[in-house]
């Protein structure tokens, strides 16, 4: 089983966005991994073990579009336990989803996984898309937003749930395919590879952090450098920001002593109820 | 001039009216390209939502048959690509629901179209404004090529309104190759509530809830208002309710003419499913929570102490009324 895992940096949602003359600015962001690409790796990661701690089969790949800095990300990826990583360079301003998927889909080609992961969405850009337009272009099934993956004993096939708007769907997809992962697939045993772990295997209910002996086993794991040119993609976005403004600021209202006060201005002023 | 595709879902009794913004935003941008708005219905057996799509488009391109009867993006992606195809068009659009995300994109895909999601506003023949960064930004783009894909805000346009009588024209899908994809069922969330993008009311709780059985306080007082009841991301993460009644960022955008946060902190990441609500009431213990920075009301007070209060005040109001 060998398993591509994409991994985005984001800058960290938690802090204030600088916005100045139509752009952002994020020359001093503090960069980390896009939580939902934490989430694929970790169920990659789960899909190559014998349960928690248990040997591994398979092989993990992780892939990141961007500047040198986001070896840091890798780094930090091989060090939860991600066998070898390739940063191809990019320029994130200058690309959309549909050249993203387009370079995704040729290293597909070159590197021949069972199974693409990906986090269903980046927390900056919110576009949820490079899944589908990658499962599309490869002309690959796909399961988007799983909130649990088992694959079966003979690897041909992944049997998921995904979070719908009406409840929770059960899908079927033959391998090779492309998948892409909600928060719910961190559960304890949201993710299982039938061949590799029995059904009472568990993990813990989060991603897994890296520990010392996985920081310094990284360090000797390859990160191969790729030129986005190399792959031969049309790297051009279609779609293109054109500037960035801030969202209307909603104002702070009034604090009520009581409920009884809460409801007469719902009432009375609102007109809610 | 080029057309404006527009999917819509729909069920055995007509389109689902979580489409009817999408059908607002394709009539605002054929306005911009100067073309048709075209209707796409897809299912197993479509008479009932073409005929239902019909009052809302010039022209319906129904695509029947008997494979199309479940919601894969792996069969229903060719079907919306034809479509464009076939009418000509020069634009993709759809709602944001949970299909439309998995389907658009795979759409834009076949169509090597490149694609805006979430769009709130369309400003001319190609340019979207939509938001990023948790709602933090909102973004002004363009997409260039002869066919444009966009996936939009549900709560960002009012729905359309019937009247028109357009032409429907139904495409016999005999075969489709699912490439590998099944769908082994669905298990739907059985609730007599309104859905969450389309609820007048929205009653959500937070981390401060505790525990899963303390939301049966809130779902009694969002059956008197008559709401949808959701939760933020701390709630679902801790698995106090299921993930599908997540608002914010990663879940649902919800903008009903009364929102009640309690015992939700109001991170960006929630916010940004519910600042576009009309009224925005927030119960929170901790005065100094940013969920208050948003409130029209604001009320410091435990969930224990507060929301039985309001539940009794609401009764007694509904009763004097």
């Amino acid at each position: 089983m060998k398993i591509l895992v994409t991994c985005k940096r984001v800058p960290n949602p938690e802090h204030k966005l600088k916005l100045a003359g139509g752009q952002i600015d994020l020359s001093a962001a503090s960069w980390q991994l896009n939580t939902f690409d934490e989430y694929a790796v970790e169920t990659a990661l789960r899909l190559t073990e014998k349960g928690k701690g248990g040997e591994r089969s398979g092989e993990v790949v992780a892939v990141a579009i961007g500047p040198k800095e986001v070896g840091q990300q890798l780094r930090g990826v091989l060090a939860m336990g991600v066998d070898r990583a390739i940063l191809i360079g990019g320029d994130d301003a200058t690309l959309d989803a549909l050249s993203v998927a387009r370079v995704l889909a040729a290293l597909v080609a070159r590197e021949k996984p069972d199974l693409v992961v990906l986090g269903k969405q980046t927390v900056d850009g919110d576009s949820n898309q490079v899944g589908q337009i990658l499962a599309g272009l490869l002309g690959w099934p796909q399961a988007t937003f799983l909130a649990s993956i088992h694959l079966a004993a003979d690897g041909q096939s992944a049997t998921v749930t995904r979070e719908v708007d009406a409840g929770v769907e059960e899908k079927r997809v033959r391998l090779p395919a492309v998948v892409t992962v909600d928060l719910r697939i961190i559960g304890k045993k949201a993710v299982r590879n039938e061949a590799l772990a029995g059904a009472d295997a568990e993990w813990e209910e989060t991603q897994r952090y890296a520990s010392l002996k996985g920081i310094m086993a990284a360090k000797k794991k390859e990160i191969k450098e790729l030129p986005l040119g190399e792959l031969g993609a049309d790297a051009k976005a279609a779609m293109v920001v054109k500037s960035y403004q801030a969202p209307p600021v909603r104002k702070a209202g009034a604090k009520v002593a009581s409920v009884d006060e809460l409801v007469a201005k719902l009432h009375d002023e609102a007109k809610v109820i | 001039m080029p057309a404006v595709v527009v999917f819509c879902e729909s069920d055995e009794k007509g389109i689902r009216s979580a489409s009817l913004p999408a059908l607002t935003a394709g009539a605002a941008l054929a306005k911009q390209q100067g073309g048709d708005l075209v209707a796409v219905v897809i299912g197993a057996v479509i008479g009932a939502a073409a005929a239902d799509a019909a009052k809302y488009a010039a022209r319906v391109l129904a695509y029947e048959g008997a494979a199309l009867g479940a919601p894969l993006a792996e069969t229903w992606a060719p079907q919306l690509a034809d479509a464009v195809k076939r009418a000509g068009a020069g634009a993709l659009l759809g709602t944001a629901t949970s299909t439309g995300k998995d389907v658009l994109p795979r759409a834009a895909a076949l169509l090597g179209a490149g694609m805006a999601s979430d769009i709130t506003a369309v400003t001319a023949a190609n340019r979207f404004r939509r938001p990023a960064y948790a709602g933090n930004a909102i973004e002004e783009v363009e997409i260039s090529g002869p066919v444009l894909v966009a996936s939009v805000r549900q709560t960002a346009f009012p729905p359309a309104a019937p009247g028109g009588a357009g032409a429907i024209e139904t495409v016999a899908v005999s075969t489709v190759d699912a490439m590998g994809a099944e769908l082994l069922g669905l298990h739907a969330t059985a609730s007599a509530r309104p859905d969450l993008g389309e609820a007048k009311v929205v009653v959500s709780g937070g981390r401060g809830m505790r525990e899963g059985a303390n939301f049966k306080v809130l779902e009694e007082l969002t059956d008197l208002l008559g709401g949808a009841l959701g939760a933020s991301r701390a709630a679902c993460d801790a698995g106090m309710v299921p993930n599908d009644l997540q608002v914010g960022q990663t879940g649902k955008v919800v903008a009903p003419q009364l929102y009640i946060a309690v015992a939700i902190s109001g991170a960006i990441q929630h916010l940004a499913g519910m600042k576009g609500s009309k009224v925005i009431v927030a119960i929170n213990k901790d005065p100094e929570a940013p969920i208050f920075q948003v409130a029209d009301y604001g009320l410091c007070e435990t969930w224990e102490k507060a929301v039985p209060a309001l539940i009794a005040a609401v009764k007694k109001l509904k009763a004097a009324g």
